[in-house]
């Protein structure tokens, strides 16, 4: 497995928000962490990126152990978290934007990096003097994965793609997540939109209250009564 | 009041505004960059000028070539400074880091009046003395150079900025921090590069005064009151607003020197303050509240 996390524990202060996490992903897998709202989601991932130290467990990323790496070693080591909210440097240009994506990496990979994200998202190309805080919604969202992409990650965990897209976007979203995978990427995906989610992912873990209360093939999941229940309501 | 005399006054008060402006640029890439307030910046400036003043009563070293030790050298102390001092002992609280960078400023304040004395001390070099005919004025050359050279060296901290990926990644931590991380940027290394950028500027501008200027332990405090008044009066943060701001108020205060005379100089600067606050509260070039 690229990604294995056992026994996780993390919290802020005296408050704990994650219990007990076990969970892995395999080379060029999409596999989905579902959650209702602060079930412990967001937090996975600032551990996961080294922006928060766990209190418990162990995080192994290609047989390398992170659990107390800090978020440049694990960049090196190219698991790249496309934060939610986008958070793209807003005064910065789209280009400033991609270049700092590559910031690990050298010069000449660097350039090759962006010629490659320029071909994926001609519209980034065409913007790429402009101050990305003018940018639309959904070109924002191309710009934060293509600042991930940049890094040539070998996992890429994205937070909330889909949050505020139009829905001609968020198909455009899936479907580009869907093809990293094809080339290689694993990908981490953490989303609100449980159908389309399930739908691109080969297994999916369920947090409940900080802890996995489901896991499994996202087909099987998809079916399960009490998942469907909980988070679409049918 | 002759044409002369005015002129004078514009030019001798642009010269002034510039050194001015390159304390103040200092003083404003740390806010911008790390949020903090720096009291030590006036200390740091004392403790240059005393450095480049050892420099030239000891080994006959010119201010001016003394600059391209300094400069780097409170660099390195800068960045120790907030990678080891102030970053470690403020643990993130704002409140800290001001009574921190205060204490710093207060032992080194201390420090210099037990070596040095409470003595007022010059350097006395060929050129402090010498003149341009300007035509209508005659204008002392080490304000001269302290004026193109604290314009270059703002112009040259402006490219490192923005043309460069040191640069790229200063202005990602200034504004997000977090995502800054998530990209790989060691945060606290760039906030202590930052720091010594800083000091090194405030260096560069004490070997420019030097040669028209004193050194004594509290030689920091005229330069830095008006260095926040310049940061304010800009914007906090702001690159250009800083450089405007000096020069204005190089300006204003050359002029009212003129008008009220020179111990009652300041008078200009703190109305000119004020107005520029009262219709911009967040300075010439800030961001609208």
């Amino acid at each position: 497995m690229l990604l294995e996390v056992t026994g996780l524990a993390a919290g802020y202060g005296a408050l704990p928000v994650l219990r007990d996490v076990t969970m892995a992903v395999g080379q060029g897998e999409i596999v989905a962490v579902l959650g209702a709202n602060g079930a412990g989601k967001t937090t996975l991932n600032r551990v996961l990126s080294g922006l928060l130290r766990p209190r418990a467990g162990v995080i192994r990323f290609d047989e390398t152990l992170i659990t107390t790496a800090n978020p440049e070693a694990i960049v090196s080591a190219g698991l790249i978290h496309v934060p939610e909210g986008r958070r793209i440097f807003a005064r910065h240009t789209v280009e400033e934007n991609l270049l700092l994506g590559a910031y690990r990496r050298g010069r000449t990979r660097r350039a090759r990096n962006l010629a490659r994200i320029y071909a994926l998202f001609p519209r980034l190309s065409e913007r790429r003097s402009q101050v990305a805080g003018s940018l639309s919604g959904g070109e924002q969202q191309m710009l934060a994965i293509g600042r991930g992409m940049m890094a040539e990650p070998r996992l890429m965990i994205l937070d909330e793609p889909s949050l505020g897209l139009s829905p001609r976007l968020v198909d455009e979203m899936f479907d580009l997540v869907g093809s990293l995978a094809g080339d290689g990427t694993a990908i981490l995906i953490v989303e609100q939109n449980v159908v389309r989610t399930l739908d691109l992912a080969s297994r999916a873990y369920v947090l409940e209250n900080g802890r996995i209360a489901l896991q499994g093939e996202a087909a099987t999941l998809a079916r399960d009564p009490v998942l469907r229940q909980t988070y679409l309501g049918v | 009041m002759s044409t002369a005399l005015l002129l004078s006054a514009l030019v001798g008060g642009l010269a002034n505004g510039a050194v001015y402006a390159l304390v103040a640029l200092g003083l404003t890439l740390i806010y911008g960059v790390l949020h903090i307030i720096n009291f030590a910046h006036g200390s740091l400036l004392m403790l240059a000028l005393y450095a480049s003043w050892i420099l030239w009563s000891a080994l006959g070293v010119s201010p001016y070539v003394a600059l391209v030790l300094l400069a780097p050298l409170f660099f390195a102390l800068g960045y120790a400074l907030q990678r080891w001092v102030i970053g470690p002992a403020g643990q993130g609280r704002d409140a800290n880091v001001l009574l921190v960078t205060l204490g710093v400023s207060i032992v080194i304040d201390n420090l210099a009046l037990a070596v040095f004395g409470p003595a007022t001390r010059t350097v006395d070099i060929p050129l402090a003395t010498s003149t341009i005919d300007l035509g209508v004025m005659y204008l002392p050359l080490p304000r001269l150079i302290a004026f193109v050279a604290a314009l270059l060296l703002s112009g040259g901290l402006w490219l490192l900025l923005n043309r460069t990926d040191l640069g790229r990644a200063i202005r990602a931590v200034a504004r997000e921090s977090d995502a800054a991380r998530l990209v790989g940027i060691r945060v606290a290394h760039i906030h202590a590069v930052t720091f010594g950028i800083g000091t090194a500027s405030v260096a560069a501008a004490a070997c420019l005064l030097l040669p028209s200027f004193y050194v004594s332990p509290d030689a920091g405090y005229a330069f830095v009151l008006v260095a926040f008044t310049v940061v304010v009066m800009g914007g906090m943060g702001s690159f250009p607003g800083a450089l405007l701001a000096g020069l204005v108020i190089g300006v204003i205060e050359s002029f009212s020197g003129l008008w009220f005379g020179p111990s009652l100089a300041p008078i200009g600067i703190y109305a000119a303050f004020a107005l520029v606050l009262l219709f911009r509260p967040t300075g010439l070039f800030g961001a609208r509240a």
